[in-house]
């Protein structure tokens, strides 16, 4: 961890932005309740107010104000997409380290289930297995962390086998080591680089599939603020946006301030993942 | 020695042999991914309150008492002849359904493929060759902007700009069978720009490190030290070995295009399989929903496999067997 705090300092410009913004996010979703001037689903005046106080970003149709939905937002989608990324880093890691560890019908038989569920669109699979259950937050998470771990499977599973070549990891078998030990002290140690900056590339990934499928009705489901659903709820709006005056053309941008929201936090994870794909490239050389 | 063969029809076949077999195994699991439904697919559309006459009357019109095997032979096979069955909600033929919705979908993603399959190699390239550049670097920048940024938001922006402050193009693309050529590149213009911006990133992205890739290899900087001219060196040597690199990225985009079309229809309102596919997921008409994961998923996997097979064919290194 000093490690990492050691780096920072001689972190480029991008990578302090992006770092900055997902600690404003982290904060706006860990203090909601404190921040969010009213209630995540409070009616708190008539609909469609302009952008005055105290609605800052103005009130939707149900007269519930924007701005607090939008930080309650952070909570909702954020939060489920780092359940979401972490269940599915847990199942493929899991897996792919196994796999690459034992070898044999234990890594042909996952290899080809996985080859199979990676053969269908990652989009269209959700869809059908969503038609299946239903859309509820619990099938959301689970879906796509089933289908997201396949990914990490692949990396891991290619990550652990560059690593099983080397001599410690002969030393270790010779010593009499377990599968466990093998796998948790001698593996996941060396592979942990490029797991991190997959985590950051799969958690802007789960997060924009949780937001489109939402933003599709199939996601998180009212009165929950979520950012997908928010700019559906609003989508019609923009059709009415003219920028003559300031409020008629606040109006007209209600859909565009969850979407930036989202697009804003997937660029700051970009940046720092960028920075830490550079510095684990260049720590190797 | 004469008798040495080239692998190449091995290698593709062997390539066509797996592509069948993961089709036949991928529609083995849409079909039966419906068989995992909790209670049956009769008391889900008829209801908890359904009487067991209803209900038996209802499974013998959609044939399912007949064994799951059974039924999944007849449903691939009526479906590789086109017939999909009839949908659950309106009781019409799905075919009717999907017809019209099929050819406006492939129209848009070949719309938008014809614009950025030429342009994205062009800008890779540039990017490529003068890397480290003003341009380059402000290429990259942009193009990590709009793969970061969600369909939606793409798309809002350009409605924003083009049909609510210019008027230029409507924001709806209600397509019609109705319409021209003409018309119809121009109404659904807006939808076909937003997949036309995130593909040609995700490309550009990609056929610049596979040319960067080449370029550090030394046979380049032979041609270069030989005082060849730098276009020339690419022309004659970086891009015959750029061909298959170039081609997957280019297929594995357009099997992204088919299934990005799903949330840019959504957003214009375009009469397409997406859709569909989504008014389809929200009423879980499960035979539709079936159809067209079949027909999205289908088309995927046969764009990766052309991806494939032309790596293969243009491999020099397979082509010029030692």
């Amino acid at each position: 961890m000093t490690n990492w705090l050691f780096h920072l300092r001689g972190a480029p410009l991008s990578a302090r932005i992006g770092l900055a913004l997902i600690v404003i996010y982290a904060i706006l979703a860990l203090f909601a309740p404190l921040i969010a001037p009213y209630g995540e689903s409070e009616v708190a005046g008539a609909a469609y107010q302009p952008w005055i106080a105290p609605y800052y970003l103005g009130t939707d149709a149900l007269g519930r104000d924007v701005m607090s939905r939008l930080i309650y937002g952070a909570r909702n989608t954020v939060g489920l997409a780092l359940i979401t990324t972490c269940l599915a880093f847990l199942i493929g890691a899991a897996l792919g380290l196994l796999a690459a560890t034992v070898g044999g019908w234990v890594d042909t038989a996952l290899s080809r289930l996985i080859d199979v569920l990676m053969a269908i669109p990652s989009l269209i699979f959700a869809l059908l297995i969503l038609t299946i259950t239903g859309a509820s937050a619990t099938a959301l998470v689970l879906v796509i962390a089933a289908l997201d771990s396949t990914r990490v499977f692949r990396l891991s599973r290619a990550v652990a086998q560059g690593i099983l070549t080397m001599d410690y990891i002969e030393v270790a078998r010779m010593r009499g080591e377990g599968l466990g030990w093998i796998i948790r002290r001698e593996i996941l140690p060396n592979a942990s680089a490029p797991l991190i900056a997959e985590f950051g590339l799969r958690f802007c990934f789960v997060f924009l599939f949780i937001s489109a499928l939402s933003f599709l009705g199939l996601g998180l489901q009212p009165p929950t603020a979520d950012w997908g659903s928010m700019v559906r709820e609003s989508a019609r709006l923009i059709s009415f946006a003219n920028f003559a005056t300031w409020q008629t053309a606040t109006f007209g941008l209600a859909p565009l301030l969850p979407a930036t929201a989202i697009a804003i936090l997937t660029v700051a994870v970009n940046l720092v993942v960028d920075w830490v794909l550079h510095l684990s490239s260049g720590l190797k050389d | 020695m004469a008798l040495k063969l080239s692998p190449i029809p091995k290698l593709v076949l062997k390539r066509l042999a797996i592509g069948v077999l993961t089709l036949i195994v991928v529609s083995a699991v849409i079909f039966w991914a419906v068989e995992l439904l909790p209670g049956s697919i009769a008391t889900e559309v008829l209801g908890q309150s359904a009487t067991p006459e209803t209900i038996a009357a209802f499974n013998a019109q959609f044939g399912l008492n007949d064994p799951p095997l059974w039924r999944y032979v007849t449903w691939l096979g009526n479906a590789v002849q086109g017939d999909f069955g009839q949908s659950l909600v309106t009781r019409r033929p799905i075919t009717d359904l999907i017809g019209d919705r099929a050819f406006n979908t492939f129209f848009l993603a070949a719309y938008a493929a014809l614009i950025a399959v030429p342009m994205s190699i062009l800008l890779g390239l540039i990017a490529a060759l003068y890397r480290g550049s003003l341009l380059d670097r402000w290429i990259s920048s942009s193009t990590l902007a709009v793969i970061s940024f969600p369909e939606f938001f793409v798309a809002y922006i350009l409605i924003l700009i083009f049909a609510v402050q210019l008027g230029w193009f409507p924001s709806l693309a209600g397509v019609t069978p109705a319409m021209s050529l003409g018309e119809r590149l121009y109404v659904s213009f807006l939808p076909a720009l937003t997949m036309v911006l995130i593909v040609t990133a995700h490309m550009m992205r990609m056929t610049r490190a596979a040319i960067v890739n080449l370029l550090a290899l030394p046979y380049i900087e032979m041609a270069e030290l030989k005082g060849m001219k730098r276009w020339w060196v690419i022309a004659i040597h970086a891009l015959p070995n750029a061909v298959a690199p170039i081609v997957t990225v280019v297929a594995l985009n357009l099997a992204y295009l088919i299934v990005g079309v799903v949330l840019v229809e959504v957003v214009f309102v375009y009469p397409g399989l997406g859709q569909l596919l989504v008014d389809s997921v929200a009423k879980r008409d499960m035979p539709v929903v079936q159809a067209a994961c079949l027909i999205f998923a289908a088309t995927y996997i046969l764009l990766n496999l052309v991806a494939d097979v032309i790596g293969i064919l243009s491999n020099p290194r397979l082509l010029h067997p030692r």
